[in-house]
């Protein structure tokens, strides 16, 4: 799950890892009266779940909190375009307000789930505020790693060789430890997938201050942190994803107009890429899992019909867990309830098939049967075109 | 043959009263597995689907001598059921669990080091050798005995893949899910070491899917160490980057992970690469022709 910089600002903050003065801002009055509790140049910052939000207009300065108002009012409602946020980018409903730093020198701390040694590796590089995939494959030599060992944790003697790495002396490397340590305790803590502080700056004062967030946190581990949970923001995301979440549903809006209903992750992309194969454009990805339901089924025939650039939908069933009568009773009752005028392509395989396509069959609604995904396929992008 | 699993490996069942162990372990018996124990803490002395039910794995190994064992606990309780079979001395584990935290299985591939126990999953079908030995939740019809190693990532598609390989006229000495997820236990290389060394194994399919790198490494070994022919299919060729595909591991990051490198490097060591998912189970016919 994806999170605001804000709320990922509070989630450090909590475990010592110094932040900059500041708060969150929904209309231009709070932006100016949280500019004047910090009474210094402030800097207005758009919170989407997006990168590169300074190239779009989505970070901007104001020197009072006059000029904090009037820039909050230019910015709240504004629609983001950024290269993360698509073509028809997001608008901009709360801005994060901090006191504006002078940074000295900007540098890169993050943590991120390593699969290779199955660990938690800690990155740190002196070269702060650009993208560190750039930094990895042009100057490799300037990104310094630590494996953290599961059940220790982060080392003492691990942060010491960060800091020093990263050329911390004197207050500024105490400042330091303590900001390495509870960076890792904060992603560890809140279960994340990655906890990236790009740029960390050290101001001119000596302090290290984070002045970017971002956390990703571990869908799985959700359910042992409610308080994180009640963080995700329904705004930012597609409203039939949002949807889809509510049963349970694997959905993952794309841009195509064959839609497409699978169980199993890799069935399902598996059934895109067939329709790409067959000249077609799959519209999403959609699993229904391995646990579900008739209610499920129906729902996600629902939620995958209800996408208006969806022209015809796949169906495609290898029952295992899952049993074919049980997607064919949920798919009946969906296809009479919204009256469905789109061609639908039913592939069945597996437990109880010959029931499910009996169930088909007998529904007086025009599915179309397939043998096989390469058929299945076939007949779905011919009724598309 | 098969690897890690055959007529003479005892199973017990971790979470066997509750509804999908006991499901599932209805499912194993039908197919001939010798589900010998079922493990539910404090419910130990009762009999559940005819096995006794013990509070502990230490105590069904030592009772009913299981080598292996099934997984069917809440993601919660998931990892620490894996470290408890370890910990008793079970050789083959098999966690089919959805859902566990990342960094708990960061913590249980720790505690495996220096182990005897094989950790298949999670979140995986498990692991079958036809006409032996089902560990798992896959549907045991569709598989026939035979000579062909299956690997795969996901659930259903393998399933797709044993079907054509069954219609196709081969059958499978063993076929294993590897699991979803983004930390698992046994991956591609040590199953094709076992695959390599097992001398009724002719063949081999692997089944991949964006996100990580785990195929890449395969891709290396087979090039170095593999000498059987080896049918590779990735999925997810059309998936957007940056967007997790159900699969907690299915997900392109920084510009790594992508179907094309995957498939490059599995050409780039010789493996007859499937393009299509319908085709793979001609394009092994043609290997090994």
């Amino acid at each position: 799950m994806k999170i605001h910089e804000y709320q990922a600002k509070r989630i450090l903050g909590t475990y010592g890892v110094r932040i900059p003065r500041g708060d969150i801002a929904e209309t231009p009055e709070a932006a100016r009266a949280v500019a004047e509790g910090i009474g210094s140049p402030v800097v207005l910052k758009a919170q989407v779940h997006a990168g590169g939000r300074g190239k779009g207009g989505g970070i901007r300065l104001a020197d009072t909190p006059q000029e904090a108002e009037r820039r909050a009012r230019e910015m709240i409602g504004m629609t983001l375009v950024t290269h993360q946020t698509g073509a028809e980018g997001k608008t901009v409903r709360k801005l994060l307000v901090e006191e504006a730093l002078a940074a000295d020198r900007e540098l890169y701390l993050g943590v991120v789930v390593d699969r290779a040694s199955e660990a938690a590796v800690i990155m740190a590089s002196t070269e702060g505020g650009v993208e560190i995939e750039k930094v990895a494959a042009e100057r490799p030599e300037l990104i310094f790693k630590e494996y953290v060992p599961p059940w220790n944790g982060l080392l003492g003697f691990q942060a010491r060789k960060l800091a020093f790495r990263l050329g911390l002396r004197g207050e500024t490397y105490k400042q330091g430890l303590k900001f390495i340590a509870g960076l890792y305790r904060a992603f560890e803590g809140a279960d994340a997938s990655l906890a990236e502080i790009n740029p960390l700056v050290i101001t001119r004062a000596g302090d290290v201050v984070a002045l970017d967030a971002k956390i990703n946190i571990d869908d799985n581990a959700l359910f042992r942190h409610p308080d994180i949970l009640a963080m995700r923001d329904l705004g930012e995301e597609s409203p039939l994803e949002v949807e889809a979440s509510k049963y349970n549903l694997n959905y993952v809006k794309l841009d195509g107009n064959v839609g497409c209903m699978v169980n199993g992750a890799g069935l399902a992309m598996a059934t895109m890429d067939i329709i790409k194969y067959a000249g077609g454009r799959p519209a999403n990805f959609l699993d229904v899992g391995g646990g579900v339901t008739e209610d499920a089924v129906a729902n996600a025939f629902r939620i995958l019909v209800s996408d208006k650039d969806v022209k015809a939908a796949l169906i495609n069933i290898f029952g295992g867990i899952v049993r074919c009568d049980l997607i064919a009773n949920g798919v009946v009752k969906a296809a009479r309830e919204m009256r469905t005028k789109i061609p639908v392509v039913v592939r069945l395989e597996g437990t109880n098939v010959d029931l499910g396509k009996k169930i088909l069959a007998e529904s007086g609604l025009a599915f179309q049967a397939a043998d096989g995904m390469k058929e299945a396929a076939e007949k779905v992008v011919a009724a598309v075109n | 043959m098969s690897i890690l699993v055959d007529n003479g490996t005892r199973v017990v069942i971790q979470g066997i009263t509750g509804g999908e162990g006991t499901f599932h372990t209805q499912r194993m018996q039908e197919y001939g597995t010798r589900v010998v124990a079922g493990v539910t803490p404090a419910k130990g002395g009762m009999k559940h689907l005819g096995v006794p039910v013990f509070n502990t794995v230490a105590e069904a190994v030592r009772a009913e001598g299981a080598d292996a064992s099934a997984i069917f606990v809440p993601p919660s309780a998931a990892a620490d059921a894996i470290m408890e079979a370890a910990d008793a001395g079970v050789r083959v584990i098999v966690c089919i669990t959805e859902g566990i935290p990342t960094l708990d299985m960061i913590k249980v591939k720790a505690f495996l080091r220096g182990r005897a126990s094989s950790l298949i999953g999670p979140n995986t079908p498990g692991i079958i050798s036809p006409g032996q030995c089902k560990i798992g939740i896959m549907p045991g019809p569709i598989h026939a005995p035979g000579t062909v190693g299956i690997i795969s990532r996901s659930g259903t598609l393998t399933y797709e893949a044993v079907e054509q390989v069954t219609k196709q006229g081969f059958g499978q000495s063993t076929a294993v899910g590897i699991g979803g997820d983004p930390i698992v236990g046994l991956k591609y290389i040590e199953l094709l070491k076992l695959f390599r060394d097992d001398p009724d194994t002719e063949a081999v399919i692997m089944i991949g899917e964006i996100g990580g790198t785990a195929e890449e490494e395969a891709a290396d070994f087979i090039r170095r160490e593999f000498p059987k022919p080896v049918v590779g299919f990735i999925a997810g060729q059309t998936a957007p980057p940056g967007r997790r595909m159900g699969h907690a591991g299915a997900i392109i990051a920084g510009g790594k992970g992508t179907a094309a490198e995957k498939m490059e490097s599995l050409r780039a060591a010789g493996v007859h690469v499937a393009l299509s998912p319908a085709e793979i189970g001609t394009t092994l016919r043609q290997a090994l022709s």
